[in-house]
């Protein structure tokens, strides 16, 4: 059959790459096994597992995600919506403003997180260049611990506000534009008119775009790998890099797996739910 | 109801707010916007343009304090050390700029070539659990690349894969099979199913109708897909740091970030390289701005 000859293909490829990884991480995740020990893999139930949900430091570092997750993704969603509104409400120059508002998105994130972490040095930066011609005073940004995580909230809203921008800014120029005429006909207020017709039908986008960003942000390594490192002290851990830290510095495979297909579940329910809302768009 | 509407809006403090906008009409709040909007562009491109200018500087002038916004003197020395050796050779970051272009090519190809043909079958027959399929497929690409890289790296071990291009090659290709699944579904789904049944009246069997009428029209579509895939690849770095240690091996992102291993960092250096590794990247995703929606949703959303 020629739709299973043109499918399966591809099914092996990710069956190899990341089903049959995945599987043999949840099979270590039983285990004490460790990369570097080397030794045969003792099984050793859920003792991995009670040992993460029970750990205090990993608590800590889920409250480091969840607050780098909703800070962000918050600012981001506030911001990169505002700036959507803002466009959608000009006649001229909408392509030229959209294009290069998109510049920050479409950079790697090692190129992001060096940059600005050139940009925050607190010697030479020029961000405290520019604080101290204001007159203001020199921020340690990233070698603080209550500013490091600030930091990376800023930074990573630099780089997404784009992408909630470009997803409401498709939204919002789809709301047809009888429905504002009626509502001008009627006198009602902008705020009115905001909240009665803009607001619900950009809504189920900007949603999918909120979902989007939190697995994103919620998964994500490499900036706060460059940027930060997950310092000062263990301030900008998030999950993500504590889980390298476990696996990579560590050692400790097995833990690490459990750790990792933990996270795994939370990947899955958030993209159920995204792709739950998605369906309901299409249909809709 | 309007005026019931107006009544609740101008209540209490309103009230004093609501006339000199009113008054200024739509030209003060025009103006106003405008402003906002040229602020908030400025602070956006502010560290792309502070990235460019620190590229063309001279070291002296890179630490300057406080920073020198103009004025300096321009050089070219960073981008010739982005290249070229001290010895006169070829640099590291160079070598690891072709192996970023092989590694993304191939990847970005083999994936076009999976993803297609399976892109095709979905939207065109009725496969069984075909949600579900979509499902799994899209989820794969969700999952954290830090977990994934702990089962691969001791996978590769096994198989002798570590620090090699084919490994990387082959973890690009599984990373971009989902999105060229869910972008070309949707290039797919645009391209009338009454084509293919024509051809087949004709004669021709579903290949070949496959072959000469739908796939001449998808070519827009699968340019503007193999050019996402090509980014992510490009651009791609928790896989390539833990993948990959040799310098013959390693592709550009962890080429670069490993600039700053020492005590001293040369942030001319790191600009410079950056500047080189993000002007592809933008240029590519200027031709396929139409897209950009659907790209950067992973094939999600499209309008």
């Amino acid at each position: 059959m020629l739709a299973v000859t043109f499918i399966s293909p591809a099914l092996l490829l990710l069956l190899g790459m990341s089903v049959f990884p995945l599987l043999w991480a949840l099979y270590l995740s039983f285990t004490d096994y460790s990369a570097t020990r080397g030794g045969p893999a003792r099984f050793i139930g859920f003792a991995n597992y009670t040992a993460i949900l029970t750990s205090a430091q990993v608590h800590q570092r889920a409250l480091t995600t969840l607050i780098y997750v909703v800070g962000a993704v918050t600012l981001q969603t506030v911001l990169g919506f505002g700036i959507a509104y803002l466009i959608s409400r000009r006649a001229h120059g909408r392509g030229v403003l959209t294009t290069l508002f998109l510049v920050p998105m479409m950079l790697s994130p090692v190129v992001v997180g060096l940059f600005w972490r050139f940009m925050l040095d607190a010697q030479f930066g020029v961000i405290n260049s520019m604080l101290g011609s204001l007159g203001l005073g020199q921020v340690e940004w990233l070698t603080r611990q209550r500013t490091a995580l600030i930091s990376l909230i800023v930074v990573d809203t630099w780089q997404w506000t784009p992408f909630i921008m470009l997803i409401a800014l498709a939204g919002l120029t789809a709301v047809p534009k009888y429905l504002y005429e009626a509502a001008s006909i009627d006198r009602a207020s902008e705020w009115f008119r905001f909240r009665t017709i803009t607001l619900p039908l950009v809504w189920p986008l900007l949603l999918i775009a909120v979902l989007f960003r939190s697995i994103e942000a919620f998964r994500l390594f490499d900036l706060v790998y460059i940027l930060t490192n997950g310092g000062p002290g263990v301030s900008t851990e998030t999950l993500s890099f504590h889980v390298y830290k476990v696996a990579f510095l560590g050692f400790n495979t097995g833990t690490a797996s459990a750790y990792g297909i933990l996270m795994v579940l939370v990947v899955i329910v958030l993209t159920q739910l995204y792709l739950r809302y998605l369906n309901k768009l299409k249909e809709g | 109801m309007a005026v019931s509407v107006d009544e609740a809006v101008s209540t209490g403090p309103a009230r004093d707010r609501t006339p000199p906008a009113r008054r200024f009409g739509g030209r003060g709040r025009s103006v106003l916007e405008v402003a906002l909007l040229t602020a908030l562009a400025v602070v956006m491109l502010f560290p792309v343009l502070w990235m460019i200018e620190t590229s063309i500087k001279e070291n002296r002038d890179v630490y300057a304090v406080p920073a020198e916004f103009f004025g300096f003197t321009v050089t070219m020395d960073h981008f010739k050390d982005v290249f070229v050796a001290p010895d006169g050779g070829r640099s590291d970051l160079s070598v690891a700029f072709l192996n970023s272009a092989v590694v993304a090519g191939v990847s970005t190809l083999l994936a076009t070539v999976l993803g297609v043909p399976a892109a095709w079958a979905y939207s065109r027959f009725a496969v069984r659990a075909k949600k579900d399929q979509l499902f799994f497929i899209l989820s794969t690409r969700f999952m954290p690349p830090v977990v994934v890289v702990i089962p691969i790296f001791l996978m590769y071990r096994q198989l002798g894969l570590i620090d090699s291009k084919l490994g990387l090659i082959l973890i690009y290709t599984a990373f971009n099979v989902p999105f060229t699944i869910w972008m070309m579904k949707g290039f797919v789904d645009e391209v009338p199913a009454e084509y293919e049944d024509a051809a087949m009246l004709d004669g021709y069997t579903r290949l070949q109708a496959f072959w000469r009428y739908t796939l001449p029209l998808l070519v827009p579509g699968i340019a503007a897909t193999a050019v996402f895939a090509l980014i992510f690849s490009w651009n791609e770095f928790v896989f390539a740091i833990f993948l990959t240690s040799s310098d013959d091996v390693r592709t550009a992102p962890p080429a670069i970030a490993g600039l700053i291993g020492g005590t001293t960092t040369d942030w001319g250096l790191v600009a410079a390289a950056s500047v080189v590794f993000a002007l592809p990247v933008l240029v590519f995703a200027y031709l396929v701005r139409k897209h950009l929606i659907a790209g950067v949703t992973l094939g999600a959303v499209r309008r």
